[in-house]
């Protein structure tokens, strides 16, 4: 047995003075006041790859505005004299089979590229988000319907859709292609949006305002909405990249823009017939491609990291 | 204070016998983004063989990261920065990983806080108990199968055998608590570090877990380290107490010696903040001295202020505000196909709320006590029987007409964390009310958000902030700001205090004796511990199984209970009988 007085322990009372006590449940004033966008907006801050991305974003948006700010060379003045020209002075990049200018071509095929993205994910966030809440938030056959009338566009591939629909469209312009881009892509939006309002839906603090009177209506459009947004903002951010895609491949099979009008994908596709006496004529159009997606992608993924519920706890 | 305590200790240190734990100035650190922040700050604590001892104190205490830190299992940005775990006179800080990772299951058993969480759903729990005997080299092949068995069994699962390949959803919390304590004990360790392995579970279980823990331990030998919040728990339960608060120890020793005469200030507000059995109801302080600050420093509640119960009765309407009749409320539950299963989660439920009273509606998890509330607040409908409230038939209301008994009857929620908008601050979410009914110009609304936010005491340069910023008794003041907002006639609080530590749950339940008496206000309080209850509530209905199995006032019930359910439920609360020293 052991020794009982060995193993008696005293009475232990720490001195005041090294544990002082604090008023209880005192709201801590010494930081400032946050709002969880704030809170995202610091964590983006701090990230190179933010800086990296939204330069990146921002130089773009300036080529899509002004694209005369650097370039003086029309892009459609060719001489076929120049036809697959070296680098001169004043043609950085050297010429196309058309004797067009590849930097002023890339500068200004920007806008139509960006465009399209940028007005499909438009449509698709407004249209396709809308739809997903409204779906998620007062189910029933609503629900059912939305679901199944997606789950037939989520079956189409995006692009194999699109090549069809183009085909039969009287007037091919920007808007038109990023309409039918948009008429494929909505159900991936809407998916998110009906889940992350259906997990909001039933959270006490949607519980809370219907006692309190606010009509269901307005719960959905102050709380719910609000809750819910931050996914589909990720995806909506990471998909503009996948729309300008679609957009050039469109181009490229000749089913997106006229090929008068100056894009990527169409400036990718003439270069294809070059591709072996001179590639760079269809590198740079690419790379611009590349570049703009990959922009857009990383901008995704610093947002999707700054909104995530678990890293944005506060401890 | 007793200065001298320090010294005897070290003495202890060079007796006899070893002690099988002796963690020793122990100091942890988190790594956050905004810099090294030390959770556990010189902690000191000794444990013998066989011995039971309770680390008490509330959240962010540093309790749970001390235990973690015992047997390794920091969340990986925790370090331990300092000091000594002697576990059989080996220092654990020191050992390499694989070294701890024979310790770990063999000679220090762990039952973690959730057992909903803490099971794997897509393994049975055959499988999952036998890879914890595997792994501790207990037992192999089809001797482990045997070994897992019997585990189960002494953990209180008698039909183990056929149970052993059924999934953890087929588990009731109970069962699953049970089946983690198995994991625990498998390989008869010397120690078990137990973080709060029945807080998640109704108090009947509860009491047959712990006692069947005790046997346990006590057949094996095996000492048991607790982390809890619940001083009855470690009245009744632990030889030894450790109070810890903000990283530190403030008090430690023997714990009913702690507990009848507590000596730290901070001991002293907890255990006097702790809701028991022998606590009386909450008077409120208005009468007497309106500004005493001892209010809301918590603590010497319900003994220095002055009995108002007298009053109360010569005030008492004789009709009830609300009245519930023969109210029955079915689910149907959809099975596999098109068939539907009825499920009776309110089965012919009468009672009666008195103006200015709070009713008290108790019940373990499934009893219908909440579908009661929720069928009060006309969140739900009902499927037969009667709710007036003032005169009023209720059931079915519909626009202005609910718009104005939503005006009247306002809930107060259970999560602190759910119950507020994480994207509103604070004074749009309590002026949310007023503009949803249209009270007030702007500048008015304003006005009455700083009413408000006086009114359960918060600064009034709350309403920037954001839910996110504050605790969880702060987000709870303020869901009964914005429930106060449209000066409503009753609250419904379903369980709205108890997932706030003791005293910032006395601290609330003060606030909202305050302000009944200052606003006239009736309460229909919904909970499952009897000893809130007993602070808060004139009258008592115990709901079993969508029944009301007992229903007087508060101290009827409690000293005089006639249900035998009643009294079961009474008697398991842990630590009910002990005086506590106040």
């Amino acid at each position: 047995m052991p020794n009982n007085n060995s193993r008696r322990q005293d009475h232990f009372v720490a001195a005041l003075e090294d544990t002082p006590i604090a008023p209880i449940d005192k709201l801590d004033e010494s930081q400032k006041a946050r709002s969880t966008w704030a809170d995202a907006w610091d964590a983006m801050r701090r990230r190179p790859m933010f800086w990296i991305a939204s330069s990146l974003i921002l130089l773009i948006i300036v080529v899509v505005l002004f694209p005369t700010l650097f370039t003086q060379v029309s892009p459609t003045v060719c001489h076929l004299a120049d036809s697959n020209g070296s680098p001169t002075g004043g043609h950085p990049l050297g010429f196309t089979r058309q004797g067009c200018d590849v930097f002023s071509r890339v500068i200004h095929g920007a806008q139509a590229s960006v465009t399209v993205g940028v007005v499909t994910m438009v449509l698709v966030t407004l249209f396709g988000g809308t739809i997903g809440a409204l779906a998620g938030y007062y189910g029933g056959w609503l629900d059912a319907i939305v679901s199944r009338v997606g789950d037939i566009f989520f079956a189409l591939p995006l692009v194999l859709g699109a090549i069809v629909l183009m085909q039969v469209l009287p007037a091919r312009t920007a808007v038109s292609v990023a309409l039918v881009l948009a008429l494929f892509a909505w159900p991936q939006i809407a998916r998110i949006m009906r889940g992350a309002v259906l997990s909001a839906r039933n959270t006490d603090y949607v519980t809370a305002s219907i006692a309190l009177g606010v009509s269901k209506f307005k719960v959905l459009v102050r709380h719910v909405i609000p809750n819910s947004i931050a996914p589909v903002i990720v995806i909506a951010t990471v998909s503009l990249g996948v729309y300008i895609v679609a957009e050039a491949t469109l181009s490229f099979l000749g089913l997106g823009l006229p090929t008068n009008v100056m894009s990527w994908g169409n400036d990718i596709s003439q270069a294809r017939t070059s591709i072996k006496t001179s590639p760079q004529v269809l590198l740079y159009p690419s790379a611009a491609l590349s570049i703009t997606v990959l922009a857009f992608l990383m901008m995704g993924d610093v947002v999707r990291d700054a909104l995530d519920p678990e890293s944005r706890a506060r401890r | 204070m007793s200065q001298l305590a320090t010294e005897t200790r070290a003495e202890n240190v060079s007796g006899e016998e070893q002690p099988l734990l002796q963690v020793r100035d122990l100091e942890v650190g988190f790594e956050t983004q905004r810099g090294v922040v030390s959770a556990v700050r010189g902690v000191d604590l000794t444990l013998y063989a066989g011995q039971t001892l309770a680390i008490v104190g509330e959240s962010g205490s540093g309790k749970t990261t001390t235990a973690q830190s015992i047997i390794d299992l920091l969340p990986r940005n925790g370090k331990v920065t300092a000091g000594q775990i002697l576990f059989e006179g080996r220092d654990l800080t020191t050992l390499p990983p694989a070294a701890i990772e024979d310790v770990r299951g063999r000679l220090i058993g762990y039952v973690p806080q959730d057992p909903m969480s803490n099971l794997n759903p897509v393994w049975s729990i055959g499988f999952q108990v036998e890879e914890a005997i595997k792994a501790n080299n207990v037992a192999q092949g089809k001797e482990a199968r045997l070994r897992t068995i019997q585990v189960l069994k002494d953990a209180g699962l008698s039909d183990a055998a056929d149970r052993l390949k059924q999934y953890p959803h087929q588990f009731s919390g109970g069962m699953r608590q049970r089946v983690l304590i198995g994991i625990g004990l498998s390989a008869k360790p010397k120690l078990l570090i137990a973080d709060e392995p029945t807080s998640a579970l109704d108090v009947t279980v509860q009491r047959q877990i712990l006692d069947h823990l005790a046997t346990l331990t006590r057949d094996y030998g095996t000492s048991v380290l607790f982390i809890t919040h619940d001083l009855g728990l470690a009245a009744e339960r632990a030889e030894q107490l450790v109070v810890m608060y903000k990283g530190k120890v403030v008090e430690s020793g023997p714990s009913q010696e702690i507990l009848a005469n507590p000596q730290h200030p901070y001991t002293q507000r907890l255990v006097s903040a702790a809701p028991s059995l022998a606590s009386r109801r909450i008077q409120s302080a208005k009468h007497a001295d309106a500004d005493d600050p001892q209010i809301y420093a918590g603590g010497s509640t319900d003994d220095t202020l002055i009995a108002r119960a007298a009053e109360r009765e010569q005030a008492a309407p004789a009709k009830a505000l609300i009245s519930v009749e023969n109210v029955t409320k079915m689910y149907k539950i959809r099975q596999q196909g098109f068939r539907s299963e009825k499920l009776l989660a309110v089965n012919d439920v009468s009672f009666g709320v008195q103006k200015g009273t709070t009713t008290a509606l108790v019940g373990e998890s499934g009893s219908g006590k909440s579908t009661v509330a929720k069928l009060i607040l006309q969140l739900e409908s009902i499927t037969s029987g009667r709710i007036e409230f003032d005169g009023q038939n209720v059931a079915g209301l519909k626009g202005a007409e609910l718009l104005k008994f939503r005006r009247r009857v306002q809930p107060v929620f259970q999560d602190p964390y759910g119950t507020l908008d994480p994207q509103y601050n604070v004074g749009n979410t309590i002026a949310e009310p007023l503009l949803a009914h249209k009270v007030g110009t702007k500048k008015e609304r304003q006005a009455r958000v700083l009413e408000l936010l006086d009114q359960v005491s918060m600064p009034s340069a709350t309403r920037f902030r954001y839910p996110g910023e504050l605790s969880g008794g702060q987000r709870q003041r303020i869901a009964v700001a914005r429930a106060l907002a449209l000066k409503p006639d009753v609250l419904v609080l379903d369980e709205a205090v108890s997932a706030l530590d003791v005293l910032v749950q006395g601290q609330v339940l003060n606030l909202l004796t305050e302000l009944q008496t200052e606003l006239d206000l009736t309460y229909l309080f919904i909970t499952h511990d009897l000893a809130v209850v007993r602070l808060i509530a004139d009258n008592v209905c115990v709901m079993q199984r969508g029944r009301i199995v007992e229903a007087a006032s508060t101290d009827e019930v409690f000293d005089n209970p006639k249900e035998q359910y009643t009294q079961e439920l009474l008697a398991a609360i842990p630590g009910g009988d002990f005086e506590f020293g106040r």
